[in-house]
């Protein structure tokens, strides 16, 4: 079975490379691709958008149909994690790890697990051992807030440099994940609850198809942001820029809560007690 | 374009994308994935789609490498076949 198999596949690996032989030159201005629609993003994006970035205008506003639902995917694959993942019942445990934090002395939980202690100077431990990472714990925390601070960033200035909504979310996801990785779970879900993220993934979605369905109230096509005019003030390429701008934050939002979503999920065996 | 990079990039492209394969420790595939991605990125910057490359930089080597450990770390470092 495993001759065949390779013989289909070196088939069709040498008529792949055959076939590429008859593509066009890269970045030939005369190849089809750049023939239809090309030339008429290029000429009048930046004029009729207000995005001088072609990749956002596109994808945003010309093609914006497409990325709806390319955000729709993505929230949808954190819903499937949730749904096959999430478990509600508490993982049975017949002991439970805690070290002092100032001296750091551990001690083993056996009885009275009903109620464990919540104490200010004890932290409950994952593993019978975690080593005290100083270095890494107060790196993170160091970090976190610029890695934060050039996701805003990057959704806030899709117009003018590459980036936008997919990629800010997926770095804004990222610091909370990071969060999660260098110290626990426990700390990562304090400053971003199940509730919160588990309802943000949607709101982002809503507030792209909801964007789509105020300009269809205001009489004008569904995603044609220019009809938000009156309502935001300046004209009609002002306000395409704007809706540009609210779309990318609503990818933003429901990336970021998906990414969290699935890592939570995936990483605590859907259980949220404990993390890698 | 420097052609010797690009033909350095282009054969740790193909020599990652074989081994991510081929590999038994899914860990050492999870990783060895995340470095493709970063080659990919680095060809996608290369030859001009910046968007592309910061998409595949951050989706591809950042986050879906983490999502990757994490699965192993969840289920077995081991492959069967």
């Amino acid at each position: 079975m495993k001759i065949p198999a390779l013989m289909v596949v070196l088939l069709t690996g040498g008529l792949l490379i055959y076939a590429a032989g008859d593509f066009p030159q890269w970045a030939d201005p005369s190849a089809p691709a750049h023939q239809h629609v090309s030339p008429y993003y290029l000429e009048n994006g930046a004029a009729q958008t207000g995005a001088p970035n072609i990749v956002t205008a596109v994808l945003a506003d010309y093609r914006g149909y497409d990325t709806m639902f390319e955000t729709a995917v993505i929230f949808s694959a954190g819903v499937v994690c949730f749904l096959l993942l999430r478990v509600s019942q508490r993982e049975d445990r017949r002991e439970l790890t805690y070290r002092h934090r100032i001296v750091g002395m551990t001690i083993r939980v056996t009885a009275g697990l009903d109620s464990p202690p919540v104490l200010e100077e004890f932290e409950r431990l994952d593993r019978h051992w975690t080593p005290q990472d100083l270095i890494i714990r107060n790196g993170c925390r160091l970090l976190i807030p610029f890695i934060q601070l050039f996701a805003l960033y990057v959704i806030a200035h899709g117009h003018h440099s590459p980036g936008g909504g997919f990629q800010g979310g997926v770095i804004l996801g990222a610091s909370f994940i990071l969060l999660a990785i260098s110290f626990d779970l426990r700390t990562a879900l304090e400053r971003m609850q199940e509730k919160v993220h588990g309802i943000l993934g949607p709101v982002g979605v809503l507030i792209y198809a909801g964007t789509g369905a105020l300009c269809l109230l205001l009489g004008s096509n569904f995603l044609d942001y220019g009809a938000l005019a009156p309502l935001i003030g300046g004209d009609k390429v002002m306000a395409r820029s704007h809706g540009i701008l609210i779309v990318e934050i609503g990818v933003g939002i429901g990336v970021m809560a998906t990414m969290i979503w699935i890592y939570n999920n995936v990483s605590s065996r859907g259980r949220y007690e404990e993390g890698l | 374009m420097i052609w010797q990079l690009d033909l350095a990039i282009l054969t740790l492209v193909v020599v990652a994308a074989v081994a991510a394969i081929t590999v038994r420790d899914l860990l050492g595939a999870a990783i060895v994935f995340g470095a493709y991605s970063f080659m990919m990125c680095l060809l996608w910057a290369v030859m001009g789609a910046v968007d592309v490359a910061f998409t595949e930089a951050s989706v591809g080597a950042g986050v879906s490498t983490v999502l990757f450990v994490a699965a192993v770390f969840r289920t077995t470092r081991r492959t069967k076949d």
